[in-house]
């Protein structure tokens, strides 16, 4: 399926740039776009255009009219000015490390990469926030933050690379938002360009805002709303101490029910992860970080916060463990310790990688007693599809993160793959979850959207998509469907149809 | 939960639809209501025909393991508190009840959160999911009852501090927290200057600080968390140690406090936490660690505007004053067209609390 798909999306990209072309519109656009960028920082040729043809999810890809790196905030309101003049798309473009295309370029338009605004502007250490552009990677703000102790909560995997700016666009998550939330929860003001290049700041430096709650419907809105200039995030102060409690189990259910008795007994970790025998496995080959490996699953569990608190906390989740069946438990003496502990957890994707040609990274939420049930029909499904699947998550959240193993050269694996993920959301959505909980809709879970939502809700997104960008430019063909029913009323542009 | 509150529960939203119905054939608007305990307050007037949402009320779900709740808008705050108490749970965002009227509903229209929001957050922050019906009298669900879910756009928390005017809503999931093991609340005698900076490098400090206000020259600091942490701060941090009964939480949250006595306008500021005290406008309450300050009395708008904008924040006239006229500070043309776009988006034909939240939205 995606095999044929990239073949039409070459073929219409052909059409689009021969009709573009004609009209003269690709060539006013570039001629434009040089006008206001450095020569540098406009790229038309194929070639030179690759590095930005996907993101994390790479089975999704195309090449735009072009891709523009502007190197600061007039530039970007200069492309989105053009842009709308000659009504060409903008796919905005952070450190291209999402998981659900949702930065994959338009055929028909143009690429905003911003990762070239890059500055910490300022950091405020009795107010606790800093304000930076939205290039600036995740892990950089609080390593700036660091000399004044404190630090950025939300820590996505991809953190040393992925961009605030990106974290907005997806509400980005981590291994920490059970305790600390995630990118809406710690983000305070931002500046906007609308898809005119109208300038809008929303937010605000106190904890609310006077109108409609704008910082909660643009965190997650995958760039169909606005481009992100500039963020101010809060910080936390660095706990005094983390410590973490691994812990091995016989049974995929001992390990679910031992995610629930932790949450009951009164105790929020900072962290609580779930890894499965498969990616356990793997992830010990590949960061020897002592983790036992003829368990089941085992648990990753985190307390930070005072000393008295996590020495408090450990023993009473060392005690509940154990009371639950646990075959191994090993609790981090120091940093070195935990750091290797969680060193397998950080590397279990690639260490994954390394024992397939391809993986399919899933994202379903579910409630947080339906772990092992739902852990069981994914395993009955790898049996029925024949494709092995590893499973490492948030499972505090009830955030799966399912790895199906396949070969991307192997079309009928392809097919076999997508096919075991839709169920995967399904199955996700019928347990009262939804069809993702931390990496976006983007291109890739576009088709799934109706068996989350009514038609009405569905309605309901597009209006609010139409309110900030009638003519469909920001980010077209992701996030959300365009209805068909909709386009009888409406003279919908042919780039955001989708069967 | 009592028997009588049992019985009282109900699914009326069918009814619900049936009057936005009705009145979007008669061209006529929409106020909702339930408790009545913020009609003075928060918004603007709002002159239209009442649609009292009360009786669609009760607690539908309540899983303890995976802290979270859901109930129809109506039920009364009391009741949510009463369910989660059973378990040793709370709502993070300890919301003023208002002597029992206050709903959840209203409670998330409004955006209403107690002294522990800088901490554990806004109802805005914990809201999961919403069923609402919007002005074209269709049922929505957004969100869900997980932690986790950037499917579509956030507008379950697109409705806190929307007073109603994009939907009414019907049922909301929220997260739920612990009950803390332990609370203590610190004294010290300060000015306001040496308040706000004290706040602020408390906040800064890896410590369960849970409230920080200012009042009369006094600054209260609250602890919660394992008592052994609660204990071992509180020696560190030195201040006289209140009993919780003599702690003013209780007053500050539900606005009883004195300072909230009387008729005389009453003016929030939500500002950035460490911004300099101003004693331009009289004695102030300072709250949320210094983000969240009151004021009383007449003043200039345009001053008080000022004030906020240079404190990185903006100001409200909460309660009392002229009600007839906006509440809030004017928006940006930018602001403006968009909050009206996203208005129409949801209520094509203004039926819902017209006018409550801007004038001219």
């Amino acid at each position: 399926m995606t095999i044929a798909r990239r073949t039409e999306d070459e073929d219409m990209q052909v059409n689009n740039a021969e009709r573009l072309s004609a009209s003269g519109t690709r060539e006013a656009l570039i001629r434009r776009l040089r006008d206001c960028l450095p020569a540098d920082c406009v790229i038309e040729n194929s070639e030179s255009q690759r590095p930005y043809e996907c993101d994390a999810l790479t089975i999704y890809r195309d090449l735009p009219l072009a891709v523009v790196l502007p190197q600061n905030v007039q530039q970007v309101e200069d492309v989105l000015r053009i842009c709308h003049t000659l009504d060409v798309p903008v796919v905005a473009r952070g450190a291209g490390t999402g998981l659900c295309a949702g930065a994959m370029p338009h055929p028909e338009g143009v690429l905003l990469a911003l990762g070239k605004l890059d500055r910490i502007l300022e950091i405020d250490p009795l107010a606790r926030t800093a304000r930076v552009e939205p290039g600036v990677s995740n892990l950089s703000i609080s390593e700036a933050a660091a000399r004044h102790g404190l630090y950025y909560a939300p820590d996505p995997s991809s953190q040393v690379a992925c961009s605030i700016g990106g974290n907005v666009s997806e509400n980005s998550g981590g291994v920490h938002c059970l305790k600390y939330g995630l990118t809406v929860h710690n983000i305070l003001a931002m500046n906007i360009l609308t898809v005119a290049g109208e300038a809008l700041a929303i937010g605000s430096l106190g904890l609310d805002s006077p109108g409609y709650d704008l910082m909660a419907l643009f965190t997650g809105s995958e760039g169909l709303l606005g481009i992100v200039t500039e963020v101010t995030v809060r910080l936390l102060p660095a706990p005094e101490i983390a410590r973490v409690v691994m812990a091995g189990f016989d049974s995929i259910d001992a390990a679910g029910n031992a995610v629930g008795a932790v949450i009951a007994a009164g105790i929020i970790p900072a962290g609580l992860e779930m890894m499965d025998r498969l990616a356990v496995r793997a992830a010990e080959d590949f960061a020897h970080a002592g983790y036992p490996r003829d368990a089941a699953a085992i648990l990753l569990c985190e307390m930070d916060g005072t000393r008295e608190e996590v020495a408090e906390h450990v023993d009473r989740v060392v005690q509940l463990f154990r009371e639950l069946g646990a075959t191994s438990l090993t609790v981090s003496a120091d940093e070195h310790q935990r750091a290797l502990l969680w060193k397998g957890r950080k590397s279990a994707f690639p260490a994954v990688g390394r024992i397939a040609p391809d993986y399919y990274c899933m994202d379903g939420t579910i409630p947080r007693g339906q772990v092992a049930y739902v852990l069981n029909e994914i395993y009955r499904l790898s049996k029925q599809y024949g494709l092995p699947v590893a499973n490492v998550f948030h499972a505090g959240d009830g955030n799966l993160h399912p790895l199906i193993l396949f070969d991307a050269s192997d079309p009928e694996q392809v097919r076999q793959a997508e096919s075991f993920g839709a169920d995967i959301l399904d199955l996700s959505v019928r347990v009262g979850g939804c069809l993702t909980g931390e990496h976006g809709v983007g291109v890739e879970k576009l088709r799934k959207m109706p068996s989350q939502f009514s038609p009405h809700e569905l309605i309901q997104f597009e209006d609010i998509k139409y309110a900030f960008d009638p003519a469909l430019n920001l980010n077209p063909g992701k996030g959300i469907p365009i209805l068909k029913r909709c386009q009888e009323y409406r003279a919908l542009p042919d780039r955001h149809r989708h069967d | 939960m009592t028997e009588r509150d049992v019985a009282n529960n109900s699914d009326r939203s069918e009814d619900i639809i049936a009057a936005l119905g009705e009145a979007r054939t008669r061209h006529s608007a929409l106020y909702i209501t339930a408790g009545g305990s913020k009609r003075e307050m928060v918004g603007r007037h709002c002159d239209a025909v009442e649609l009292d949402v009360s009786a669609h009320r009760g607690i539908i779900d309540h899983q303890p393991g995976e802290l979270v709740i859901t109930a129809r808008a109506g039920t009364p705050l009391t009741e949510v508190a009463a369910a989660l108490g059973e378990h040793q749970q709370i709502l993070p965002f300890e919301p003023p009840v208002f002597g029992g009227k206050a709903t959840l509903g209203g409670t998330l229209a409004c955006n209403l959160s107690g002294p522990a929001r800088p901490w554990r957050g806004a109802i805005r922050d914990m809201v999961l999911g919403v069923q609402m019906i919007n002005g074209r009298g269709e049922r929505l669900n957004f969100g869900g009852r997980v932690m986790k879910n950037v499917a579509g756009y956030d507008v379950s928390r697109l409705q806190a501090g929307a007073l109603g005017t994009l939907g009414v809503l019907t049922e909301i999931s929220l997260k739920v927290l612990p009950r803390p093991q332990k609370t203590l609340t610190l004294r010290y005698a300060l000015s306001a200057e040496q308040a706000v900076q004290t706040m602020n490098e408390r906040a800064g400090e890896p410590k369960p600080l849970s409230g920080a206000f200012w009042v009369d020259g006094e600054l209260y600091l609250r602890l919660s968390g394992a008592a052994s942490a609660v204990d071992s701060t509180a020696r560190q941090w030195g201040g006289e140690a209140l009993d919780d009964d003599q702690a003013p939480w209780d007053q500050l949250r539900e606005m009883t406090h004195p300072f909230f006595g009387g008729d005389t306008p009453l003016w929030r500021f939500s500002v950035q936490s460490s911004a300099r005290p101003t004693a331009e406008f009289g004695a102030a309450l300072i709250d949320w660690a210094g983000a969240q300050r009151w004021v009383r009395g007449e003043h200039p708008r345009a001053q008080l505007q000022r004030a906020a904008l240079d404190a990185g924040g903006h100001v409200t006239l909460f309660r009392g004053g002229d009600r007839g006229g906006d509440v809030r500070p004017p928006l940006t043309p930018v602001e403006r067209r968009l909050q009206q776009h996203l208005k129409k988006a949801f209520d094509p034909d203004a039926i819902l609390n017209p006018g409550r939240l801007y004038s001219w939205l």
